[in-house]
């Protein structure tokens, strides 16, 4: 977006840096903006201040070793990376996961979504000056991390999603606590609701700002949250499911009004519905009390441990596992999933080796990023905060 | 009934101490009720329920060096914290927080400085105390403070009118400009809020934004111009504008006590009137908290949205009201 040459000759155009360093550029975003008084007549963002090269990383390192890197892309939806990456890996090597893994899988990305959904409605909400929701959003957030820790052993990044599986088995304490939480979650939804969707403020400040109409956000190449509040009906959990995503009942909210306050209906309504699919997922799990949670193919999945002793094949195939990794069959292959951002899709292609050739991420926080001008039609600074904050982007996915 | 200059001169140091004490304490008062309103602690770990934090600040602050941009104008620069702070300090003088007391043959008046026109004096005062903040955030040529310098000169400039007018209704029943006769009238009368409740919203919303806290909080929207006029300023200076904005905020709750509230009255039962002060401070920061609570619960206004609401809404409101008012009065009689 630039600023019109008769605006500029007037002089009074100013131009600040907002950002890298910013309260509210959610990370290290930088956005240079030209303002004439208050409005916003340019902008250019820029990015790639948070490049840590994790993909060109993910080529030394082996197969089973990789899955750590696409936690860290986007540190708030760990799962979600985590599990493209797995489900990329085990489509080439055309390996089927017990059905058990499944849908803990499924649960996990849920619990994560919601998990994600939370900090974005605690910092954006902070960001339009509504500081207790980061509060109250955090407290929520802590009790899944809880959740978290007690299956995987870490409050993030997790990295319990094995190629073919699961690291390990669901702990028994597990399910009780869940149902807990799915019994508290939708009364927090409804709290946060009661101070922010009719508030007054809250609306003035939302509605009608950010326009992006549904055309322009296909033309884009916009997906998730944005997509859906423009009005375009578009989940590739309900279009091309993956995971469980067919077997469970729930609803694909959809808004199109395409404003800030759309984008905010989106996540809220979308943080009922994972609700609703972790309670399924439950119900599914409760009764799989024993089945196997990780395929049996030796080659690429370590041995159970108590084999090591008696069994020396099971020695050998644990050492080459674990000195060499596993080796991949040649060819590529694209795999998207519906990350709380939107479409996060993993691209691999292997040589037949141990280590990827190439991995490439398509993160829709960057894809995002793209329609920040569009929507910065007759914009304040205070709107450009808004909307910014309402593409929900996370600046280690839009950089890698 | 004439005080002694060398009663009013101890008593005007004492005061000074108190607000800023006072300020010290609305500092931990709010980190705390924030706190418990936000699901956590608040300050917990200096002295007994963090009581000790705002002395920690001080020193902190203190001893923090104090470094300014190269660019600062540099008289100015230094000037304006002193100005906000030094006008805010003098408003308080004109609060009556006593009926007055006579001891040993003397009699102490119940404030510092009777002025027969104390409310247009704090209105004054308020408004130099704004060029404090205009003053700072230019001169220190950065373009944020320059941002918030200009939403602070419109915001405190157009919210300042609906202020003024809103207290008109309750000068108009008071039948006076000073403060000590008001609170008597309303002794006399009924406290001031019952008829005055318009004036009273109109005051109270006015207020909020004159003291720019939030829903007002534009001057310094930390999350759109990192901390408007003040981003320039580090350690003292810096406080001196927090103080500065504090002690705005105790005045503007005291002056909202005294004229709608019965001062330091303590209701019906007059006897107790002689603990005028303990009254004063319990109604001012009963408010205090109110504007804590709405900080707390309610998102920030945008620019725009924040100059229609104070022009095209409070405005009008507190117009009619104050001519109202005049009609009434005028009736009754």
């Amino acid at each position: 977006m630039k600023t019109t040459a008769e605006l500029l000759a007037t002089g009074d155009v100013m131009t600040v840096n907002f950002g890298p360093n910013h309260p509210s550029t959610h990370g290290v975003l930088r956005l240079v903006v030209d303002l004439y008084g208050e409005d916003v007549t340019g902008l250019e963002a820029v990015v790639g201040y948070l490049h840590t090269g994790f993909e060109k990383n993910m080529e030394q390192k082996t197969w089973w070793k990789c899955i750590t890197y696409p936690e860290r892309i986007d540190y708030v939806s760990f799962q979600n990376n985590e599990y493209v990456f797995v489900a990329a890996v085990e489509k080439l090597l055309e390996l089927p996961v017990p059905p058990k893994a499944t849908w803990m899988r499924t649960l996990l990305c849920e619990l994560n979504r919601i998990h994600s959904h939370l900090v974005w409605l605690g910092t954006s909400a902070l960001e339009l000056g509504a500081i207790s929701m980061f509060w109250y959003a955090f407290r929520e957030r802590d009790l899944i991390l809880d959740l978290f820790e007690l299956v995987t052993g870490y409050r993030m990044h997790t990295r319990y999603f094995q190629v073919g599986g699961l690291a390990e088995d669901i702990p028994r304490g597990f399910y009780p606590e869940a149902r807990k939480f799915c019994e508290w979650m939708p009364k927090a939804v409804d709290d946060y609701e009661t101070l922010l969707t009719r508030n007054k403020i809250w609306l003035e400040r939302t509605e009608g700002i950010g326009l992006l109409s549904a055309p322009d956000a296909i033309a884009l190449g916009q997906s998730g949250p944005v997509l859906r509040a423009s009005g375009v009906e578009w989940d590739l959990r309900r279009v091309e499911p993956y995971l469980a995503y067919h077997q469970v009942d729930f609803d694909v909210p959809v808004f199109p009004e395409g404003d800030v306050y759309a984008r905010y209906r989106v996540h809220m309504q979308e943080m009922r519905e994972s609700v609703r699919i972790v309670e399924q997922c439950l119900d599914r799990l409760e009764n799989m009390e024993g089945d196997p949670w990780i395929s049996d193919d030796r080659k690429v999945v370590l041995p159970p441990r108590h084999e090591l002793h008696t069994s020396m094949e099971s020695l050998i195939h644990h050492f080459k596992i674990v000195t060499e990794g596993f080796r991949v069959p040649e060819g590529e292959v694209y795999v998207a999933i519906e990350s709380p951002r939107g479409e996060l899709g993993c691209y691999i292609c292997s040589e037949g080796g141990p280590k990827p050739w190439r991995v490439k991420f398509r993160a829709p926080s960057f894809v995002a990023l793209e329609a920040t001008a569009t929507m910065m039609q007759d914009a304040l600074i205070a709107d450009m905060i808004a909307i910014v904050g309402s593409l929900d982007t996370v600046m280690g996915e839009v950089d890698r | 009934m004439h005080e002694p200059w060398w009663i009013t001169i101890p008593k005007a140091f004492l005061v000074i101490n108190v607000v800023m004490v006072f300020f010290a304490f609305t500092t931990w008062f709010e980190r705390k009720l924030l706190g418990r309103m936000q699901n956590r602690y608040g300050p917990n770990r200096a002295g007994p329920k963090g009581l000790l934090v705002p002395i920690a600040d001080l020193l902190k602050l203190i001893r923090k060096e104090a470094f300014a941009p190269s660019a600062a104008k540099q008289p100015l620069y230094i000037i304006a914290p002193v100005v906000s702070m030094f006008t805010a300090l003098l408003a308080f003088s004109v609060l009556p927080f006593g009926a007055g007391w006579t001891v040993g043959g003397k009699y102490i008046q119940g404030e510092v400085a009777n002025l027969p026109i104390s409310l247009i004096l704090i209105f004054a005062l308020g408004s130099i105390g704004i060029y404090g903040f205009i003053v700072g955030g230019w001169a220190s040529q950065s373009k944020y403070s320059m941002l918030g310098a200009m939403r602070t000169c419109a915001q405190l400039v157009s919210y300042e009118v609906s202020l003024a007018l809103s207290v008109l209704g309750v000068v108009l029943m008071g039948q006076s400009l000073s403060l000590t006769d008001i609170v008597a009238k309303q002794q006399t009368t009924l406290w001031f809020f019952i008829p005055q409740a318009v004036g009273l919203v109109v005051f109270l919303i006015g207020g909020t934004a004159e003291t720019s806290r939030a829903p007002f909080d534009l001057p310094e929207g930390d999350t759109e111009i990192v901390a408007g006029y003040h981003t320039e300023y580090s350690g003292m200076r810096w406080g001196l504008f927090q103080a500065a904005e504090y002690v705005n905020l105790l005045t503007l709750s005291g002056l909202c006590v005294t004229l709608f509230f019965d001062g330091y009255h303590f209701p019906w039962v007059h006897s107790l009137d002689k603990f005028g002060p303990v009254w004063f401070t319990l109604k001012l920061f009963i408010l205090v908290g109110l504007f804590i609570w709405l900080r707390a619960s309610q998102p920030r206004l945008r620019y725009d949205q924040l100059m229609r609401f104070g022009w095209k809404v409070l405005l009008p409101v507190a117009t009619v009201n104050a001519l109202v008012t005049a009609f009434l009065v005028v009736l009754i009689k």
